[in-house]
């Protein structure tokens, strides 16, 4: 059997927004399948994975799991609308995880070098420290790339492990709390140095989701409705009609970078400042490269990216309670937010073109007049 | 003279895993295809390769194992990207993601074991000559495998007729497609020895290098491994060159840890991340020398008219 | 169709009336014809890019497919040479039926093709692009020296083991040409040959053309130039919409009755008043010895270019593809900026050193040659590509406070020009790849036009469009230069250049020749510059030649 794509003269509007869901659906599948595989009863599996996280929805008791999700989202949808600025110009930034960290470490200086700096303006500081810090390093990549014509995809990267390896020594070394036992990581930050919670008796969601959100929305009219939005999808979209535009392609590449690298940097600082409360050797499940799954699954709209963010904050809320409830690893959450990129991608080819599938026998198989 | 010896036996091993995957990389690159998941290849055949060794007690079936779940990983890669023509950056990225994740589920039952190491080559009298004694003939078989394969991959490439029929399609595919050359086939037969390779490299990982499965244990290597091809210039000698030398910053950072200078350990794990930052700087200055040497139709999606 | 039947003695062959008064040509099928196609059927989603077309090449015969861009030739061609599956219709080859499934099953059969966008790998050499395309396993250096005695032996001198990038586009049709002949076919295709070539290059072409028929081989010969086909041709068969409107022997015809057949009405003429006192009128576009390194290791530097455009005058610059028109055209518009801001002058102001939203603002208007990718961004609106090129000189109607588009203005604007151009598409405001390329192409002048630049530049207005879309384009870019303003016309096109420009300049290799005035000007003096003779030697030229 021989797959062959016949283009559509126009993007299909419909499958622009059918195709997140196909590959939602289809990843749900697989998910059921996979938990068949490891002897595990499917159904009750995949409702403890996607269903339970959210039952806050109906019941208020389980209001505070909607906190946790959300908790989750916030960093994700912060540097996913970031990336998705940056994919939108061409601009292959997959180092987001190294620009958060360098925006927590940047961030976390001011509470643990100045701990008794403790007002109203310690956060705010905090917060701006974190996007400096984020886009310095982001500034890396798009400065050798301008510069030096070098592979933005990789120096991003190995800037990723640089930084881990940084934050892993501050934790244990110059940062490390002297009453801490011996263990890894900062002083405890103080209250006014904290991210605080919207409305602590339901749960703990802090203000971090709110500014996500914030931020998705104004990226959002920036990339539909400003000439600087237009500039980054021409640019992005066919270069050379970017540079007939008279748009500059290497200003864009700093734009890209550092405006993704300072919502990572935000959202590194707003972890470290939030759920943690101290800078530690090891600061995100990964959410640098999650965040690349829900650019792509929101389709690199920064209103898509706040559903889609939600989506995969679920796969770790699913993931914890699968392994609380059926000891399933909680590797699984990195499984299904791998497979979900790789139907996300796959459905996102039915936009611009129809699939056809042609059978050995029935070679003239077309479709009619 | 036995510490020299030692040091060229361990730079010897940290290059070959970098050396096969990125040999494999350059065939899949020299077709045209942009191949970002051999991170995920590599450690889906780590894990795979340990996993078999442990199951069967064979370090060879290990071997075969981890050259087949690279392989057959890297079909899901050239699926999308061949068949159903998605973006090549995004699905490589998505292929390191899912490899990531499922190599961390799969070895999970085997975090901690003992692996089985594959034994290595000795020949009475040559394995014992001074200093070059071990190096050439008392190593393991990957290592060997590794050199044959540089040298099958340049006999290949620019030797035979198919060789050139492959580089012509990473030139021009349309072109190529217009003179009837299947370009699609020759490109998924590409991408598969890429996932073969990736594969392999990271079996000699669990079954060599350090005998043993942990979670993301390829560290970055697959990555390094494609800095390394657009090191070369898509040249195969540069290949084994730049293998080698990274083998070398490898070793040579753990070596000056294992002597405790002062230095943080932190700081030179990260050298060969650095090294990799410093190198690709230094190749991708010269903007036209880049644009000669890369494939012209590299990452770019081709969809035949029928 | 409707043609044939108001002037059923254009056609050859027997004919016979139908009911629905469509002629129906019955070919000959004795044992001479070499290849015979019928029927053939090409859909590509909704469009019959070929439908049910029917054609016949007799052994030893030159035969013409004539047709408009878009006709169907292509396709045509392409589903002979196995690249593109036929959806029905059949093929008899030698009388018997054939299926072409893919370009070696052709080239088994004896079918050859020099294609119009050369198939050739440009990181090779000649001798490897050659080998490509056999399937036996001869070696490299005998694959090498037959095709250099073979180039010789024919005319069309060859080295092996240049790489195919660093040759001139002639000598990459010599590659694709002797690579076709060392196939030995029957058949050979050629698409376009011409379209590259000097005059005096396509000469030599023909002689090798009339060598090969000669020689038994029969020839399919795609153009829309008209007279060679008149001179060369044994048959021909012309195409229109993707259907055969006739078979026709060129011989009989005139260049308008074939101009007729292929377009389906009368081509409107393009009009060119001539212009008194250009001499005096003040220079617009000033171009003083402007020079330039190659950008990149397959482009041509420029050599101290002097030009002038004078208000009110269109200066055509000829030249064979890849001599420098790219590089010259960016150097203009100010994608490349030149290192002294004297070089290029604008309406008197140095705008060297201006990028190309600075020159705009200074008056100018640009079109590059490519339509999608560089004119245009195929995936976007065509409002959205008005404002690629609109935003900055029309800023306060496209673009309010804090950046924000102003949509419908910019709609509206788009809608304008689509009316003024008579541009044709299926949805109110499509993505620019869904229209046709003269379409896209007049929206695309259309969109500078309307801003009454008073200096323009333009690459390649008309290539790959079709008659009517071409003509409106040639005759409001001579309007919009009678109206005052400079116009700049780089083609290839030579016919084209001789209906619209004033002067003609030829660039070569770099370099650009003295504005030859309109009235001086021959193809003949002008091909002689594009083959690279010496301004002002021409006449030794040719006498030597």
């Amino acid at each position: 059997m021989r797959v062959e794509l016949v283009k559509r003269p126009q993007h299909s509007t419909l499958f622009s927004m059918l195709s997140p869901l196909i590959a939602l659906a289809l990843t749900v599948v697989a998910g059921g399948v996979l938990f068949a595989a490891l002897g595990h009863n499917p159904f009750a599996a995949l409702h403890s994975y996607f269903v339970t996280p959210i039952s806050g929805i109906w019941d208020s008791d389980q209001i505070w799991q909607l906190h946790k999700l959300a908790i989750k989202a916030a960093p994700l949808i912060l540097i996913a609308v970031g990336l998705a600025v940056c994919y939108q110009s061409n601009n292959w930034n997959i180092g987001a995880e190294g620009q958060l960290i360098m925006g927590a470490v940047a961030g976390s200086l001011i509470p643990i070098l100045f701990p008794g700096f403790q007002n109203a303006l310690t956060l705010p500081l905090m917060l701006l420290a974190g996007a400096l810090g984020g886009a310095a390093y982001g500034a890396i990549p798009a400065l050798l790339k301008t510069r030096f014509n070098t592979n933005e995809i990789l120096t991003s990267l190995m800037l990723v492990y640089v930084a881990q390896l940084f934050v892993d020594w501050l934790a244990r070394g110059v940062f490390r709390d002297p009453n801490g036992n011996n263990f890894p990581g900062s002083v405890r930050f103080s209250p006014a140095a904290r991210v605080p919670e919207i409305y602590p008796p339901q749960g703990d969601a802090h203000w971090g989701v709110v500014l996500a959100i914030v931020v998705a929305v104004l990226v959002w009219l920036m990339l539909s409705r400003t000439l600087k939005g237009f500039e980054v999808k021409v640019l992005g979209g066919s270069p050379r009609a970017g540079r007939f535009a008279g748009f500059n392609a290497k200003g864009m590449v700093f734009f890209a970078f550092l405006l993704s690298g300072a919502l990572a940097g935000l959202a590194g600082i707003i972890e470290v400042a939030g759920p943690t409360g101290q800078l530690r050797e090891v600061i995100s499940p990964g959410y640098g490269f999650a965040a690349i799954i829900v650019a792509f699954l929101g389709r690199l709209n920064p209103l898509g990216i706040i559903a889609a963010g939600l989506v995969l904050a679920l796969t770790y809320i699913g993931g914890e309670e699968a392994q609380i409830v059926f000891g399933i690893s909680d590797k699984v959450a990195r499984v299904f937010q791998g497979m979900l990129l790789f139907f996300v991608l796959g459905c996102d080819t039915l936009i611009h073109y129809r699939i056809r599938l042609i059978g050995f026998g029935t070679a003239k198989a077309g479709e009619g007049n | 003279m036995e510490i020299a010896e030692s040091i060229l036996l361990t730079i010897a091993t940290a290059a070959t895993p970098l050396l096969i995957a990125a040999i494999g990389e350059l065939v899949v690159e020299r077709s045209g295809v942009l191949n970002l998941g051999v991170e995920g290849m590599m450690v889906m055949g780590a894990v795979c390769g340990f996993a078999a060794a442990i199951l069967t007690g064979s370090p060879w079936v290990g071997m075969l194992a981890g050259i087949l779940a690279g392989a057959v990983f890297s079909l899901l890669f050239g699926f999308l990207t061949l068949s159903i023509a998605t973006n090549q950056v995004a699905t490589g990225l998505s292929l390191t993601l899912l490899g990531l994740g499922l190599s961390g589920m799969i070895g999970e039952s085997f975090v901690g074991m003992a692996g089985i190491k594959l034994p290595t080559l000795h020949i009475p009298g040559l394995s014992d000559l001074p200093l070059i004694g071990k190096l050439f003939f008392g190593q393991d078989p990957i290592f060997y495998i590794s050199l044959a394969l540089t040298a099958a991959v340049i006999w290949f490439l620019f030797r035979t007729r198919t060789g050139l029929t492959l580089r012509s399609i990473g030139d021009n595919h349309t072109s190529a497609h217009a003179l009837g050359i299947p370009v699609i086939r020759y490109r998924y037969l590409a991408v598969i020895f890429g996932g073969a390779c990736a594969g392999l490299a990271g079996a000699h990982l669990s079954l060599v290098y350090t005998p043993q499965w942990v979670e993301n244990m390829t560290a970055g290597r697959g990555w390094i491994a494609l800095a390394l091809v657009v090191f070369a210039s898509w040249r195969p000698l540069r290949v084994l060159a730049g293998a080698y030398l990274f083998g070398a910053v490898t070793i040579g950072q753990l070596h000056a840890q294992a002597l405790g200078l002062g230095i943080p350990s932190q700081l030179l794990s990260s050298l060969p991340y650095l090294a990799t930052v410093v190198v690709l700087v230094l190749i991708s200055r010269n903007r036209r020398l880049t644009m000669i040497n890369t494939p012209a139709s590299l990452g770019h999606p081709f969809v035949p008219d029928r | 169709m409707r043609y044939a039947t108001v002037a059923p003695t254009m056609l050859c062959g027997n004919r016979k009336k139908t009911m629905g008064g469509v002629v129906e040509t019955t070919l000959a099928t004795n044992g001479s014809s070499l290849l015979e196609v019928r029927g053939l059927t090409k859909i590509f989603g909704t469009l019959k890019a070929c439908d049910n077309v029917d054609l016949t090449i007799g052994k030893g015969e030159i035969h013409a497919l004539l047709g408009e861009n878009g006709a169907g030739k292509s396709t045509l061609v392409k589903m002979l040479f196995g690249s593109l599956e036929p959806y029905s219709g059949e093929i008899l080859w030698n009388g018997k039926a054939v299926t072409i499934s893919s370009p070696s099953i052709a080239k088994k059969l004896g079918i050859g093709m020099v294609f119009q966008h050369f198939s050739l790998f440009e990181a090779l050499s000649a001798a490897e692009n050659i080998a490509l395309s056999l399937d036996d396993k001869t070696p490299i250096s005998t694959i090498a020296a037959k095709a250099q005695a073979l180039s010789y032996s024919y005319g069309l001198p060859l080295d092996p083991y240049a790489m195919v990038g660093d040759l001139s586009v002639g000598e990459r049709q010599r590659i694709e040409i002797i690579r076709c002949l060392l196939q030995t076919p029957d058949l050979i295709i050629l698409d376009e040959p011409t379209s590259v070539l000097t005059p005096q290059e396509a000469d030599k072409l023909f002689e090798t053309l009339e060598r090969l028929r000669s020689e038994g081989k029969s020839i399919l010969y795609i153009s829309h130039r008209l007279e060679e086909v008149k001179r060369m041709c044994d048959g021909a068969t012309v195409m229109r919409h993707g259907k055969v409107v006739g078979h026709c022997d060129p011989r009989q015809e005139t260049a308008a009755s074939l101009a007729r057949m292929m377009v389906g009405s009368e081509v409107q003429a393009v009009v060119r008043a001539p212009v008194e006192g250009i001499e005096t009128a003040a220079p617009l576009l000033e171009i003083g010895g402007l020079s330039r390194q190659p950008a990149t290791p397959f482009s041509m530097s420029l050599k101290d270019i002097r030009l002038n455009v004078r208000a009110g005058e269109v200066i055509g610059v000829a030249g064979v593809a890849g001599n420098g028109q790219g590089e010259f055209f960016e150097a203009i518009s100010g994608e490349a900026l030149q290192d002294e801001a004297g070089t290029i002058r604008i309406r008197g102001e140095d705008a060297g050193r201006l990028s190309i939203t600075g020159r705009r603002l200074l008056g100018a208007a640009f079109v590059p040659e490519e339509r999608l990718g560089h004119g245009a961004a195929p995936r976007m609106k065509l409002s959205e590509n008005l404002l690629l090129s609109r935003y900055a000189t029309d800023g306060k109607a496209f673009v309010g406070a804090m950046g924000l588009v102003k949509t419908s203005s910019v709609d509206a604007a788009a809608q304008r020009i689509v009316e003024v151009m008579d541009v044709r598409k299926s949805a109110r405001d499509p993505e620019a790849a869904a229209l046709s390329g003269g379409n896209l192409q007049k929206f695309i002048v259309g969109r500078e036009l309307d801003r009454s630049p008073t200096v323009m530049v333009v690459n390649q207005p008309t290539w790959g469009v079709d008659a009517g879309a071409a003509a409106k384009i040639r005759q409001s870019l001579i309007e919009l230069a009678r109206s005052g303003s400079a116009v700049l016309i780089i083609s290839q096109d030579l016919d084209e250049l001789f209906e619209i420009s004033d002067a003609i300049a030829v660039m070569h290799n770099g370099e650009l020749s003295k504005p030859m005035p309109i009235a001086e000007a021959t193809l003949e003096k002008i091909g002689l510059l594009m083959g690279g003779a010496e301004p002002g030697h021409v006449e030794h030229v040719k006498e030597a030649i």
